[in-house]
């Protein structure tokens, strides 16, 4: 059974508290178990606690299929991208190199590419991923598009992204502010514009500043 | 007794803490449960449904419960690794006894001879020294029944006063500012509340990491347009995205409170209404807020003048609100007062008892609320009754089958038990549910004094690390393993489901506790042979009390997936949320909604007094202590649980760049922080997300790594909390420290 197209993923990294369920939970899953798929980061701890989650974004023409020498990564109709096939996969780690997102992960152990396949097992049967159902902050979610638009009425759900030249649509969608208008989100263009990278800082506390 | 049985290392050897992984069958794909219980976790106050499959006797996983309101099958890291706690190579399956002839301290002996051990111990000492000289040490993580049965012991069974528990360093200081103000203890709402509130005010709660769940709460009113206020000396997560964060000076929140008040009252941003009609006493605290002005509130607590006005603009506009608290503002000296400023704010606003218009301190342990209103508190009795009042001690002694007369009164609180032991009133005591060694401040002393007992017996399913001390230790039941009520975060009585059969000699802790009253020649009322049979017994006990459990009855909570209580019979669907206009109780009877028999609430004096210990030239930087999400309290289960383990391995000391500069440490290097009593050295986390006046260490872990070797033992005069949140250290980089 393909995975139902009513329901669809939404990632809202401004929710993300960094608590780890999704990867605890991600190693909990059948087809990968013991291995988290998830990747959650600290963007700059020294300065702020924002933590970003990623998961495959299942992109529309997927750039790891794309470099696989070995034909070995498939997109399902339902739009998931599976994991490397274990009898194709040659481990070159291409993929694992192109992808823009940096999802696809190299198990040496079984030298076989391994990625989030969005709980195929689990969303194939009708059910939620996992990471998305036990997330306590809402940052992972899996439902329909009139719930998330009732659920974050400040939010949009965008699902371009522009890496350079390369413009990529994605299964997935990421939610931006709904003030900021973006049509997609430019992954690229602080390397064209320079970095305005803002210091942090608690800017009330002003009898601290005095010392 | 003098020191430990063994080497150190060879009783952690032996008994860990060990990290488990996922292993066998809990490795394996496509395993087919024989059974999925639903039922909720074992940590913290939230109690999330989950459910646990089991196979052969193991719980070997989890799938998430959709259906259950409150969490809808959110889980935190701890939640979705908790099976791990089961089957364990360090779980106790057989009593032990104290042996220093064997390698690891401790030797395997049988389940009944170490009962009539204990018992003929406890007999010998009370013969010799008098019943009040065994003690009694308990916990939050106990289901109802289970804590419920505690007291009972303590008081039918060893007719000593000296029983108290760890919710002693976890909501008292909440509880007690809630009676003093209400007239009852427990979240005045329901969290749906929280959703629909133009402002949600957080203070001294890092929601993220100690209520996960809560986050989505409170971010799901932020997405409908409230405002979210934190206050907390560090930038949680719930403070990145807040709309005002005020870096409160630790220890100095009463003074936060005040200040607030104060521009309340200067623009009028009041409910005369309901002041006038459902409160006492508020001129009295008018007049005290007078001379917290901007100004002097501002000097106070290190947070600016314009951060202060605008919170209060913010809380005095809305028109409606939720205001949460936990450790941060409760765990001082004067936590009680704290929580009492807190509560004047909600007062004047007059939103309570409203939908979207809340308040609560968001409960620590998973039965944090059940396991503080039934009497293993050391002045309580079940129902939330006072043992020292005639008519509440004569209910209770009837329930019991004992004469009034020999029931004993109030004890002292869990950290005064200790100093008993030091002047030798106490020779002997029991613990369950509890790691002092680990959880209560400056453990050296605590240590100390477990070394100093006669005798000391221990009921746990892990060796914790006071259990070292132990004479003999009986080998108790987890959580899944046995089946009752708890109490969760929001007054919503729900229902842990037995999964698996406790493993070889151990048993259910009721059990156990009925085998000593029998083994004593005390079996009278200790002769229940399932759980609800003392459910039937506490329902009664609490009937007609403030916390009244009449109605509850387990069929009726998985009815309605949960039972708030006060629940006055069958028919009562219970008590979602305090304070309604019109609302009957208990105290009040009908007068008004708040548990006074005037029915109005209490405004009461909040004075502002600094923390017992202020920073000074020696130890000029302020410790705080608290949490991390992956671990749990004293960490006796997760500091066993491989996954949660790896994801913050050790304590780690966070200071803020500015500090860091001012040491000459590096992110990473080696640095030692002292107090009065004690140091400690770990690896700098260098963050500017926290006060650069103060560090902050979690405090889960044992030995040299637990942050408890610094705390000041320092309580408050009416919750006796301990003072976790403030004390005065020196920092160092360690010789050598570089990373």
């Amino acid at each position: 059974m393909p995975v139902p197209s009513h329901l669809e993923f939404f990632v809202d990294p401004n929710r993300c508290i960094g608590c780890q369920s999704c990867v605890q939970a991600c190693s909990e899953c059948d087809t990968h178990k013991g291995y988290p798929m998830i990747h959650l980061e600290y963007v700059d701890r020294a300065h702020s606690v924002q933590t970003a989650p990623v998961i495959c974004m299942h992109c529309d023409q997927p750039t790891c299929a794309e470099v696989c020498p070995a034909d070995a990564i498939k997109r399902t109709d339902d739009g998931v991208v599976q994991s490397a096939r274990k009898p194709r996969c040659i481990a070159c780690n291409n993929c694992v190199l192109a992808c823009p997102f940096g999802v696809p992960k190299m198990q040496t152990d079984f030298k076989l590419m391994m990625k989030c396949d969005m709980c195929y097992d689990r969303t194939s049967a009708g059910k939620k991923p996992m990471c998305a159902t036990v997330c306590p902050s809402g940052a992972l979610f899996f439902g329909t598009r009139e719930e998330i638009e009732r659920l974050r009425p400040r939010s949009t759900a965008i699902n371009e992204f522009r890496f350079g030249q390369q413009v990529i649509t994605t299964k997935v969608n990421l939610m931006t502010p709904r003030v900021a208008h973006a049509k997609y989100v430019d992954v690229t263009a602080a390397m064209d514009e320079g970095t305005t990278g803002k210091e942090i800082s608690f800017n009330i506390l002003d009898s601290m500043n005095n010392e | 007794m003098s020191d430990l049985p063994a080497k150190l290392s060879d009783i952690i050897d032996r008994f860990g803490p060990h990290p488990a992984f996922s292993e066998g069958i809990r490795l394996a794909t496509g395993v087919e449960p024989d059974r999925i219980v639903k039922t909720h976790c074992c940590f913290c106050g939230q109690q999330c449904g989950i459910q646990l499959k089991v196979k052969d006797n193991v719980v070997f996983g989890f799938e998430p419960w959709e259906d259950f309101p409150f969490n809808k099958g959110m889980l935190c890291p701890k939640g979705v690794k908790r099976y791990l706690q089961g089957s364990h190579p360090d779980r106790l399956t057989r009593a032990l006894e104290r042996d220093e002839s064997v390698t690891a301290g401790f030797r395997p002996v049988p389940y009944d001879d170490a009962i009539r051990r204990t018992a003929a111990e406890i007999q010998r000492i009370q013969s010799t020294y008098g019943n009040d000289s065994f003690g009694v040490l308990s916990g939050a993580s106990l289901t109802i029944e289970k804590a419920y049965l505690m007291g009972k012991f303590a008081r039918v069974a060893l007719k000593t006063p000296y029983i108290d528990y760890n919710g002693r360093l976890c909501m008292v200081s909440a509880a007690a500012g809630n009676k003093k103000a209400f007239g009852v203890d427990r979240a005045a709402n329901p969290w749906n509340d929280i959703l629909g509130a133009e402002v949600v005010w957080i203070s001294g709660a890092n929601v993220a990491e100690c209520a996960p769940i809560t986050t989505n709460y409170v971010w799901q009113a932020r997405e409908k347009g409230a405002k979210i206020i934190v206050v907390d000396p560090r930038l949680t997560p719930i403070a990145r995205t807040c709309d005002l964060f005020l870096p409160v000076k630790p220890g100095r929140d009463i003074a936060l409170f005040n200040g607030v008040l104060h521009l309340m009252i200067e623009n009028d941003w009041l409910d005369h209404d309901f002041i006038n009609t459902w409160t006492n006493n508020f001129d009295a605290v008018a007049a005290h807020v007078k001379e917290w002005t901007p100004a002097r509130t501002a000097e106070v607590t290190g947070i600016s003048e314009k951060g202060i006005r605008k919170a209060a603009e913010m809380w005095g506009t809305a028109n409606s609100s939720f205001l949460l608290h936990a450790r941060g503002i409760e765990h001082h000296s004067h936590g009680v007062e704290n929580v009492l400023g807190a509560i004047n704010m909600v007062l004047a606003s007059g939103r309570i008892g409203r939908e979207n218009c809340g308040y609560a301190t968001i409960t620590g342990q998973g039965n944090g609320q059940g396991g503080r209103e039934h009497g293993q508190k050391c002045d309580q009795l079940p129902g939330g009754r006072d043992i020292a009042n005639p008519e509440h001690r004569a209910y209770i002694a009837g329930i019991w089958g004992i004469d009034e007369k020999d029931m004993p009164g109030a004890g002292v609180d869990a950290y005064e038990l200790f100093r008993k032991i030091d002047t030798g009133e106490i020779r002997g005591l029991l613990s369950i549910c509890f790691n002092p060694k680990v959880s209560l401040p400056d453990n050296t002393f605590i240590a100390r004094m477990l070394d100093k007992l006669e005798f000391y017996v221990v009921i746990d399913f892990f060796l914790n690390e006071s259990a070292y001390h132990a004479d003999v230790v009986l080998p108790g039941s987890l959580q899944e393993e046995d089946e009752g009520i708890v109490t969760q975060i929001e007054g919503r009585v729900i229902k842990i489901n037995k999964a698996v059969d406790p493993p070889g000699d151990a048993r259910e802790d009721w059990r156990i506790i009925q085998d000593l009253a029998r083994e004593l020649g005390r079996e009278k009322g200790f002769t229940f042979t399932r759980p609800v049979e003392i459910l039937d017994e506490l329902r009664l006990a609490s009937r007609g009390g403030v916390s009244d459990y009449y109605g509850i009855t387990y069929e009726k909570i998985e009815r309605q997936g949960g039972v708030f209580w006060p629940c006055y019979d069958e028919a009562h669907p219970g008590t979602p949320r305090l304070f309604e206009p019109g609302s009957w109780n208990v105290v009040a009877k009908g007068a008004g909604p708040f548990y006074f028999p005037d029915g109005k609430a209490r405004f009461n004096l909040a004075a502002y007094s600094p923390p017992k210990e202020e920073v000074d030239d020696e130890y000029p930087i302020i410790l705080t202590t608290g949490r991390v999400v992956s671990q749990f309290l004293s960490g006796t289960q997760t500091r066993r649980i491989g996954p949660l383990v790896e994801q913050y391995p050790e304590p780690r000391i966070e200071m803020h760049p500015r500090l860091a500069e001012k040491l000459g440490v590096n992110d990473g290097d080696l640095v030692t922080a002292e107090s009065r009593r004690g140091s400690m050295t770990l690896q700098a986390q260098v963050v500017s997300t926290i006060r650069p006046d103060t560090i902050f260490i979690p405090y889960h872990w044992a030995g040299a790594k637990s942050a408890n070797q610094l705390t000041i033992a320092a309580q408050d005069p009416i919750s006796k909390i301990p003072e976790y949140k403030v004390c005065a250290v020196k920092v160092f980089k360690a010789s050598g420290g570089e990373r």
